[in-house]
């Protein structure tokens, strides 16, 4: 490690939204570290007032995405290596939420639109029952396990201009886990999703731009879990009109 | 805050938008120029004079182009939303219209 | 601020203009070869049901096509919402077919100008 001589400066967002500002300190530059190895360092040795927010640290947990030189990413499996410029970092809270304090973002509109476009799982059948079998390689499970792997860590929520433009527009991962659970056998409330992604916030105010499935850290594809969402719901446009 | 935006589908709608938003700001003038052949038609003749000069030339190219692009573009955006095509099949079928537009715009541009 | 309504009439005018758009830009490429002149144009429209159908489902389309589409730019560019974004959606939509209307029945209704 012989490069402990080489400094980086890391300018990071101190405050709220509002009265809030980007504070550079200077920290030690080693071979092999991430963006939270050296918020991690401030804290410790520059300032332990600094807020954030981490948990598992190998990209699990989705507790510590930020952005990072104006990208959002899960600052946990982000080396710095890879996005360092001339020595220098910016590190700011996730874009699209509301600010608590420093690098913590207020995610409750986060979760709530999650509960809002139908995440939360309706049960098809009780415990007296016996458990129906799910099919791996059946088409519509196929599509629900391309969705599940998501940690929740709100990169797409921050990548997604058409929030930004939209405060009432659900989201890349909300929509992505309405996808997932309409697909699902076992959910028992398929149509109260449909109606979920249908209202003034859902699925068709959706532009593709892709930003979500371009920065999501797991390499799943939201817009076309938004994607399909548009299609059974225009599917069922007209059946639900004449019906 | 500005996060990188400078991937494909990123750029395919800002061209999409800022196409949309040209086409429907330029509509209400032509469809007042129109209007001049029941009111004026000496003033409709007038200008469409004036189209041929080479910098209405150069903007009616621009129209038709954004015309197309806004079509093709929207075209695309349907596909993706309501064919379930998996990813090559949906960039072949584009390779494919492209193609056929260009062929058959080039033999309209020889026959007329 | 779209719901499954506005998105399902955004699309549904889009298929419509499609065939429409080509249509016209075909026409385009015939007509200005060797220049335009206002009989030339009349000439070609003027008294045809063909032409005012053709025009006049376009105009339809686009009034709706072009409100709804300005309508998400106004709201998601200058923040409208509420009642000022359902008036000026509705208003755009009224404008456009007005005046698009204007100029379909000027080009092709009177057979004898």
């Amino acid at each position: 490690m012989g490069r402990d001589s080489d400094v980086l400066q890391v300018s990071v967002w101190r405050g709220a939204s509002a009265q809030g500002r980007y504070r550079t300190y200077e920290v030690p530059a080693q071979e092999n570290q991430t963006v939270l190895d050296v918020v991690s360092w401030i804290q410790h040795y520059a300032d332990a007032s600094l807020t954030y927010r981490f948990a598992c640290r190998v990209g699990m947990c989705g507790s510590c995405a930020m952005m990072v030189n104006d990208q959002p990413r899960w600052t946990c499996r982000t080396h710095v290596r890879k996005v360092v410029k001339e020595g220098k970092v910016r590190i700011g809270p996730l874009r699209n939420l509301p600010v608590i304090k420093d690098l913590a973002t207020d995610m409750d509109p986060f979760f709530d639109k999650w509960v809002t476009a139908g995440g939360v799982h309706a049960p098809s059948a009780t415990r007296d029952e016996p458990i129906p079998p799910v099919n791996p390689e059946e088409t519509a499970r196929l599509e629900a396990s391309a969705g599940i792997e998501c940690i929740n860590c709100a990169i797409c929520y921050a990548a997604c201009d058409t929030v930004a433009g939209n405060p009432d527009y659900l989201g890349p991962a909300a929509l992505q886990r309405a996808w997932t659970l309409l697909n699902d056998g076992k959910h028992g409330a398929r149509d109260q999703i449909l109606d979920a992604v249908s209202g003034t916030g859902g699925c068709h105010n959706c532009h593709s731009m892709g930003s979500c499935t371009a920065f999501c850290p797991n390499d799943l594809d939201p817009m076309s879990a938004i994607a399909g969402l548009k299609r059974e719901t225009a599917r069922t446009f007209f059946r639900r009109r004449r019906g | 805050m500005r996060p990188a935006r400078a991937h494909p589908l990123w750029l395919a709608f800002v061209l999409h938008r800022v196409s949309g938003l040209a086409l429907a700001l330029f509509l209400p003038l032509h469809f007042w120029v129109l209007s001049l052949a029941l009111t004026q038609p000496e003033r409709l003749n007038r200008f469409l004079s004036f189209t041929e000069q080479p910098i209405a030339k150069l903007a009616e190219f621009g129209l038709v182009f954004l015309l197309a692009v806004h079509m093709f573009g929207g075209l695309r955006l349907i596909a993706l939303e309501w064919l379930p095509w998996s990813a090559p099949q949906k960039t072949l079928a584009a390779g494919a219209v492209s193609v056929a537009a260009l062929i058959s715009g080039a033999f309209f541009l020889q026959v007329v | 601020m779209l719901d499954l309504r506005l998105y399902m009439l955004q699309r549904i005018t889009a298929l419509i203009m499609a065939p429409l758009t080509l249509g016209h830009i075909a026409v385009m490429i015939y007509a200005v070869q060797g220049g335009l002149t206002a009989e030339e144009i009349l000439g070609r429209t003027q008294g045809s049901i063909f032409w005012f159908l053709f025009y006049g489902s376009f105009v339809l389309a686009v009034s709706l096509h072009a409100a709804i589409g300005l309508r998400v730019i106004l709201h998601e560019t200058l923040g409208l919402g509420g009642w000022a974004l359902r008036a000026a959606t509705w208003g755009i939509a009224f404008l456009l077919l007005a005046m698009g209307g204007q100029a379909v029945i000027a080009v092709t209704w009177s057979g004898g100008a």
